[in-house]
């Protein structure tokens, strides 16, 4: 008897020991907690407090890297200024859900939203619904099929990536016209995927190339790898490949090793932190990557607060913020990626 | 609907004797299925040998490729070990994606990689099984329907996984952790020898000891089995424990693969394993299933999916070829239970 409860003693201590130890196994700070977000601070034109604004702010759920560095940034740019309150709302999982809390937002009556649609077209009822309530729309990165449906758009060039990324092969290998070149886009059923691609293979044409093998993965880590290792697979040997995506570059890069090829260079995208760090040091074969930053929530944010205001942006003539800015796609590479670092954003 | 226990019209109606060839013996029904399986199999590598003769039909290529292949189906072989015992026992285990996820998560943290690879793996496991331990203890004593139980889960799961890691995706450094993926013993990965000595366990789990015997026993009647002497709960509840188990190794996999823990990983999981278990010739009403069958499951899908990438075609088609292939493996196996009494009867006489 006292045995057997001696036992039960043992396995609950060994189990309350292991329980303590998960719990605390949770935390992920880390003790050199830089700030992972970009914000803008010390623009004196745009940064003079003026009339206190409310602006509301609805994207997607943060399910990888590049969207919650959207969010983050967005609020790390809202907290800067003193004459801002950031009403941020959970987009849920889809269209519809997300449609059904901007209502709620609109009711709210907000002095500008910043919204980045689950889906363009879908959204743009409600883009429109909210300015017709005299809010001011800023439409952040998927952009409405109707532009009446918000007051400034603001977004990244998926082609314009794709150009960037095909110059760089390009001009690495030119003249080599039997090179063969190899492409991991991300969600291949996506219009940004398309457009990605398109600029990419146009570019490369301008050069005599052309993708010999294109596998999509998901944009996570996961779907990275699978499609990197069976690539890798079809192809023996290789001189480029463009991975579209710097969330799943991280699986991408794993099956590299894994499979030991270092004959080729890769090309990035988006412009993780993570990437940037590896073009810094040169331990892989990623030697570059072609921007779609998530900086631009932050820049949204700031049109907003400038829109609601009624002020125009400071180094520009006009009175009011431009309809429409399309970021460009940088190429890093190591020559300059001292200056992109504190732009990089946590995978 | 369709069970082991056949109806008692039939066994009047189909001959007793053993001297029969071996295609019409009823114990030799696994095997049959099994080699079907491996002639499928067999039939990807030919059609293989055709597109990519260049792959295919050089002795280093073949293996290389056969290694990847590998590769690819050991986390997701890994989970459909523990899936193949829980549907055999009559269950269902939805959850398993999202487990795999949490437990990437858990043992990825900052926190946990600080203490070192043996504590990276302990958390994978501990957090599988204890994930596991609460569907059991929800199914067997909660009496919840499985589908139920872990529906909850795999919706929880990956919404705690997302919690922990704040949506980001946790890099890991270890070289050990690494290591798994990387390094290789006679030009096999750690992670593929993981897979097959998880299959073997598996196997004689379910069919050399008391504890297999069991799980077939309750799927097949839990009544019957409960008034056997059988603790169906324990029982049940230990299935669901095992099943969470298998997550966490295949998390530890998937870590060493992707050299990161993320909330994303293991999307879809659920339904890979389930549909190799049932190609494997697993009763989704249970009482009936192989680890082998299963294995081949696992294999043919992840050898579908390399031959459509190494020839370059789109993986759109593929998952209609999935479809299929589904369909048809259990189109086949309703025809071995006798679904199709006409056909039976022809065969008879």
């Amino acid at each position: 008897m006292s045995d057997m409860s001696r036992r039960r003693l043992l396995l609950g201590g060994a189990a309350l020991g292991a329980g303590a130890l998960l719990a605390g196994c949770t935390s992920n700070d880390t003790k050199d907690s830089e700030p992972q977000t970009n914000t803008k601070a010390g623009n004196a034109a745009s940064e003079a407090p003026g009339k206190p604004v409310t602006i509301g702010f609805s994207a997607p759920a943060a399910d990888h890297g590049w969207i919650g560095a959207i969010t983050a940034n967005a609020k790390a740019q809202a907290a800067k200024f003193s004459d801002v309150t950031l009403k941020a709302v959970d987009a849920g999982k889809d269209a519809p859900a997300q449609i059904a809390a901007l209502e709620t937002l609109i009711a709210s009556k907000p002095d500008a939203i910043v919204l980045l649609p689950q889906d363009g077209a879908q959204l743009t009822t409600v883009g429109k619904k909210a300015m017709d309530a005299g809010i001011i729309v800023i439409n952040l990165d998927r952009e409405f099929s109707d532009a009446a449906a918000s007051f400034c758009l603001i977004k990244g060039d998926n082609y314009g990536m794709g150009v960037a990324a095909g110059h760089y092969v390009g001009e690495k290998l030119k003249g080599k016209t039997d090179a063969v070149i190899g492409e991991i886009p991300g969600i291949d059923d996506l219009q940004l995927t398309k457009d990605r691609s398109k600029g990419f293979a146009d570019t490369l044409k301008g050069y005599g190339l052309s993708v010999k093998h294109r596998v999509a993965a998901g944009f996570t880590v996961q779907s990275g790898q699978a499609a990197a290792a069976n690539l890798l697979q079809a192809a023996p040997k290789l001189d480029a490949v463009w991975n579209h995506d710097d969330d799943q570059g991280v699986g991408v890069l794993a099956a590299i090793q894994q499979a030991g090829r270092k004959e080729f260079f890769l090309v990035g995208g988006a412009g993780s932190r993570d990437a940037m760090d590896h073009i810094k040091s040169g331990d892989t074969v990623l030697t570059a990557t072609v921007t779609y930053p998530p900086s631009m929530a932050s820049s949204a944010i700031i049109l907003a607060r400038l829109a609601a205001q009624g002020k125009g942006m400071g180094d520009l003539v006009e009175l009011q913020v431009p309809k429409m800015i399309v970021l460009q796609s940088e190429t890093i590479t190591k020559d300059n990626v001292d200056k992109y670092l504190p732009l990089g954003f946590k995978s | 609907m369709s069970t082991t226990i056949e109806p008692p019209v039939d066994v009047h109606d189909r001959p007793r004797v053993t001297a029969q060839g071996f295609w019409q013996r009823e114990g030799s029904d696994h095997a049959k299925r099994n080699l079907a399986l491996i002639g499928v199999l067999l039939l990807l590598l030919i059609i293989g040998m055709f597109t990519r003769p260049d792959i295919f039909l050089s002795g280093s290529g073949l293996w290389q490729n056969e290694v990847v292949v590998l590769s690819q189906a050991s986390s997701i072989g890994v989970i459909t070990v523990g899936m193949t015992f829980v549907i055999i026992a009559g269950g269902i285990d939805l959850s398993v994606g999202a487990i795999l996820a949490l437990a990437s998560v858990w043992c990825t943290t900052v926190a946990t990689q600080s203490y070192g690879p043996a504590v990276m793996v302990f958390a994978a496991l501990a957090v599988g099984a204890l994930a596991g331990l609460v569907n059991g203890v929800l199914i067997a004593y909660g009496r919840l329907v499985a589908f139920i139980a872990t529906l909850a889960m795999m919706v929880s799961a990956r919404g705690l996984a997302q919690n922990i890691s704040q949506s980001h995706t946790q890099i890991t450094n270890d070289p050990f952790i690494r290591s798994l993926a990387s390094d290789k013993i006679l030009g096999v990965p750690y992670i593929v020898l993981i897979f097959l000595v998880v299959t073997a366990l598996g196997w004689v789990l379910l069919n050399r000891t008391t504890f297999g015997r069991r799980t077939v026993a309750i799927g097949g009647n839990p009544e019957a089995s409960r008034l056997a002497g059988i603790n169906v709960r324990l029982q049940t509840m230990l299935l669901y424990v095992l099943s969470g188990l298998c997550c966490g190794i295949a998390a530890i996999m998937v870590v060493s693969q992707t050299w990161s823990g993320s909330n994303t990983n293991g999307e879809g999981y659920e339904l890979s394993a389930i549909a190799a278990a049932i190609i494997g010739g697993t009763l989704l009403t249970g009482g009936r299933g192989t680890i082998v069958g299963s294995l081949l499951g696992v294999l043919i899908f992840s050898q579908i999916t390399n031959l459509f990438i190494v020839n370059g075609l789109p993986l759109d088609i593929q998952r209609v070829i999935n479809g299929g292939i589904i369909v048809v493996a259990v189109l086949v196996q309703q025809f071995r239970v006798g679904s199709f009494p006409f056909l039976k009867r022809t065969a008879a006489k």
